[in-house]
């Protein structure tokens, strides 16, 4: 408890660190991860192609490699922090896993409503967006939230780039105070304290969703 | 005037031939029924009309324009052209109501009350007004056509394309659905193109029946002039093994 108070004032700016880049990257995660999913059923072959190569890029290479290429080889010509290169790379790497949850969550509603949508006269986009992705999306959404969750975890990368996030300071408070099982105890539950809510919420949302 | 023209249209699926050299014309307020074996392809010429399928060479003249020159905008076809499936495809994620005010809200910008009011005639129209606010789950498959009938009329088509709109349902509802598209046929300004296997249908709405096999149009006759008469012996045999059961 001493360990806790002393060092209050580091675990909060980590765990505010931590909240974050999760946040950032979950968002931009969500909106390239369907930008992805889209261009990969696209009328157009090369469209298709392009996303799919994207996804396979960031999906195959351990993220702590794309976040070392951001925080060594990026920021050699664009100024950025450890935080950034960190988020960044967070958000591409779990983009390519939400890419293909949401893809595989388009290809389950069945291929009739796009057709009937089109020949109702509605634009390729607004037949996504009005009838396809709303359906896509609650069936997405128990291997969504397993991705999310992943990524709250995943942003722990930041530590190896100096990213001030929880896992970072924990290793900090650790090194300082040789109170490595507290330390960890600590920085566990805070991560439990965003990714426990997170999860029951995607529960909560499943229940709602299967009523309406 | 003619609403739908094909001339010399081919179509092919790689090394497939699915459409030869078809030639046919359509005027403004007519019912053409399609018949013909499976496989001849009467659905994929239909779903040619408003660019569901492209074909390769060839022209098609839909409402005047020109479906195979790529700067044609298939959408401001389609707005005049509906089409209903054989599976429906409704929107499973929107009501009865929405189904049919989808479109001509985000299509044609219609004022909200009109178009919620023309959604409520049209489902009075096929019978459904009391179902406006279910899902389309909750529906039977007779009733999902109707709805998708109604969800293209509401588009104020100008030639509406039915590719074997009763083949998916069970045979106590296809009454109902002749019944609407019966309707619909009455409307002298309406062009209808539709693909059924319905012989009474076809008998007692259209104004000429074309016969297709092999992706060939084989006959091209008045409705009566085929039942009474057909010309093609393909056409004979067919007509003889669908009357018969």
């Amino acid at each position: 408890m001493a360990l806790l108070q002393d060092n209050f004032p580091t675990f909060l700016q980590g765990f505010g660190y931590t909240l974050l880049s999760s946040l950032i990257a979950l968002v931009g995660s969500m909106i390239l991860g369907t930008g992805f999913a889209i261009m990969q059923i696209m009328p157009q072959k090369w469209v298709r192609k392009l996303g799919n190569i994207y996804v396979q890029i960031f999906r195959n290479i351990p993220l702590l490699v794309i976040t070392f290429f951001f925080f060594l080889v990026v920021s050699k010509y664009v100024k950025m922090s450890g935080f950034t290169s960190g988020t960044i790379a967070l958000m591409l790497y779990t983009s390519a896993f939400i890419a293909e949850t949401v893809r595989a969550g388009i290809l389950s509603i069945e291929g009739g409503q796009m057709e009937g949508a089109r020949a109702n006269g509605l634009t390729f986009g607004q037949a996504m967006q009005h009838i396809i992705l709303p359906q896509a999306f609650r069936v997405a959404l128990p291997s969504l939230g397993n991705q999310f969750i992943n990524l709250v975890k995943n942003s722990s990368i930041l530590a190896f780039v100096g990213g001030l996030d929880l896992m970072y300071q924990g290793n900090m408070i650790a090194a300082n105070t040789f109170e490595t099982f507290g330390t960890y105890m600590i920085v566990g539950v805070m991560y439990l304290i965003i990714t426990l809510p997170l999860s029951y919420y995607i529960q909560h949302l499943e229940r709602k969703l299967k009523q309406a | 005037m003619s609403m739908i023209e094909f001339t010399n249209v081919e179509k092919y699926y790689g090394n497939f031939h699915a459409l030869k050299n078809i030639n046919l014309k359509i005027d403004e307020g007519e019912t053409v029924v399609l018949i013909g074996p499976s496989g001849s392809g009467k659905s994929t010429l239909i779903r040619t009309v408003n660019g569901l399928e492209e074909i390769q060479e060839g022209q098609l003249l839909v409402n005047g324009f020109d479906l195979h020159d790529p700067k044609t905008d298939m959408n401001r076809i389609r707005k005049n052209v509906g089409m209903v499936f054989q599976h429906f495809n409704l929107y499973d994620n929107k009501s009865t109501l929405e189904n049919i005010m989808l479109a001509p809200r985000l299509v044609l910008k219609r004022d909200e009350a009109e178009n919620k009011k023309i959604a409520m005639e049209l489902l009075e129209k096929v019978g459904l007004a009391d179902k406006a606010a279910n899902m389309p789950s909750e529906l039977s498959g007779g009733q999902k056509q109707r709805v998708a009938i109604a969800r293209s009329l509401a588009m104020k088509p100008k030639a509406l394309l039915f590719d074997e709109p009763t083949s998916a349902l069970d045979p106590e509802m296809i009454g109902d659905v002749l019944d609407v598209m019966r309707d619909i046929a009455k409307d002298s300004s309406m062009t209808m193109l539709v693909v059924t296997h319905e012989m009474s249908f076809a008998k007692a709405v259209a104004d000429r029946v074309i016969f297709m096999a092999d992706g060939e149009i084989l006959e091209d006759s008045t409705t009566k002039a085929f039942f009474d008469n057909p010309k093609e012996a393909r056409a004979k045999k067919f007509l003889s093994q669908v009357e018969h059961h």
